[in-house]
């Protein structure tokens, strides 16, 4: 697994506020550029690619962290 | 003192009940039966005097009404303590029936937590179990399930009716086949179908819940068909065919019988009602709530139940928000459990979890009822949106 652009850090935070904060990360990498989001609450692993699916975006999945990468698409 | 006829609206409140799947109000027939058995029904219909021989007459003719509503035989036919006692023995007992053919439980994923639960103790006590996977609709993946139940030392299968959580009924007859062609007795759970819409051939141990149909709770039925290699788990006494010990509320069960007959009657006049009206919600909601996701089969599904995930929104939040403007959902979203998991349900078939309402329709639920939801929703949502900062996101 190659390293992530960035990193969001979202450990302890509970649902759903680790798919507001990568809504609001990734808009601000470039289209490409990859974000691991680090989350321990359970309901990321299946709300995370369930956002990339809403949103378009490119689900890579699951990271050391426990943490999700998520490609920008667009 | 109350005389005539009890209707809807002395037994619903005015606050708008959308949970049915977890409970539908009682209803009028059962409340009546329930009266009445308090009077006639509190011997021990096991014993031998004339208050006991009228409690047995009570009991065979509750017990004869239900096993003609489902079709079994009386004989088939036990009552048990509740829904999840129903589901439990279910289990447990297809299980020790069958352990001479293997220790393997096949099921799906997307049973309720009672069979999870009773699954989980198997597997504590050195038993197997084999989950089967549904797709992102909430269907379970028929070529896995076939794959699974043809396996070595499977001693029973079970897979829930029709889905609690989100409405997706599943494809009981051909997972039955699958079953039957491999010698596997199959266990279906269908607490969310009796009352509403027929059950499928080819089980053979099925359970169901009264307060699910508008019986009172603390009533479960547990149907074993003849010829199945099924042993009760339990401790056994000489009730309810040795199947489940101890002493039933008798008036309950009348209640529940006399409610299931009446709730069967209309079943299909009901289940065509409620089914358009979550074709409304279902469309509407889509429609005009921003970024949410309506899960679920959207044909083959329960005629009474729909559930949907906003985007961004705390459930917990939701659901307080929603009832401090009258309405009662339930949600599969972690926040709202103690566990603080999401459903599992949601989570199998990959669906948002977050922000999640399950809507229940029952025989008293209304247009009307139906309308002022689907009026508020779209404030409430952005409301709590606006709350979070998260608009535009």
């Amino acid at each position: 697994m190659s390293a992530p652009d960035a990193v969001l850090d979202c450990l302890g935070q509970r649902c759903p506020l680790p798919v507001i904060a990568l809504a609001r990360r990734l808009p601000e990498l470039p289209v490409g550029a990859v974000l691991r989001v680090l989350a321990d609450d359970p309901a990321a692993a299946v709300d995370v690619p369930a956002w990339c699916r809403m949103r378009q975006q490119e689900f890579l999945g699951d990271a050391p962290g426990p943490g999700y990468d998520v490609r920008r698409t667009h | 003192m109350r005389t005539g006829a009890i209707a809807w609206a002395d037994v619903t409140a005015s606050p708008v009940y959308l949970d049915a799947a977890t409970a539908a109000p009682l209803h009028p027939v059962a409340r009546q039966a329930l009266l009445a058995a308090l009077d006639d029904g509190w011997a021990d219909p096991d014993r031998l005097y004339s208050p006991a021989r009228r409690a047995r007459r009570l009991l065979d003719a509750a017990r004869e009404a239900t096993a003609e509503t489902l079709g079994v035989r009386p004989d088939e036919l036990s009552f048990t303590s509740s829904g999840t006692s129903a589901a439990h023995t279910a289990v447990l007992g297809g299980l020790r029936g069958r352990r001479r053919a293997g220790d393997v439980l096949v099921h799906s994923a997307i049973e309720h937590s009672a069979v999870l639960y009773a699954a989980q103790q198997h597997v504590t006590g050195g038993g197997r179990a084999v989950e089967v996977p549904v797709d992102r609709l909430g269907r379970l993946d028929l070529d896995r399930w076939s794959t699974a139940v043809s396996g070595a030392g499977v001693a029973s299968a079970t897979l829930i009716a029709a889905s609690h959580e989100v409405g997706t009924v599943q494809p009981v007859e051909a997972a039955a086949a699958a079953c039957t062609r491999v010698g596997v007795p199959l266990y279906v759970d269908a607490a969310q179908v009796v009352g509403r819409m027929p059950v499928p051939p080819g089980w053979s141990v099925l359970t169901a819940s009264a307060r699910k149909w508008g019986g009172p709770a603390g009533v479960g039925l547990l149907v074993v068909r003849k010829g199945t290699r099924w042993e009760s788990p339990w401790p056994t006494d000489e009730r309810e065919s040795g199947r489940t010990p101890g002493t039933l509320n008798l008036p309950a069960v009348v209640a529940a019988a006399a409610s299931l007959r009446a709730t069967a009657t209309d079943a299909v006049a009901q289940a065509t009602r409620l089914s358009s009206l979550v074709d409304r919600i279902r469309a509407r909601v889509s429609a005009e709530v921003p970024d949410v996701e309506v899960v679920g089969d959207p044909v083959h599904r329960l005629p009474h139940l729909v559930t949907f995930s906003c985007l961004y929104v705390d459930g917990e939040a939701l659901l307080h928000a929603l009832d401090r403007r009258g309405f009662a959902v339930s949600s599969g979203s972690s926040c709202t459990s103690a566990t603080l998991r999401p459903s599992h349900v949601l989570e199998a078939m990959g669906v948002l979890s977050h922000g999640n309402v399950r809507v229940s329709l029952h025989t008293g639920s209304t247009e009307a009822e139906v309308e002022r939801f689907l009026t508020e929703l779209p404030g409430i949502v952005a409301e709590l949106r606006e709350q979070a900062g998260v608009v535009g996101l």
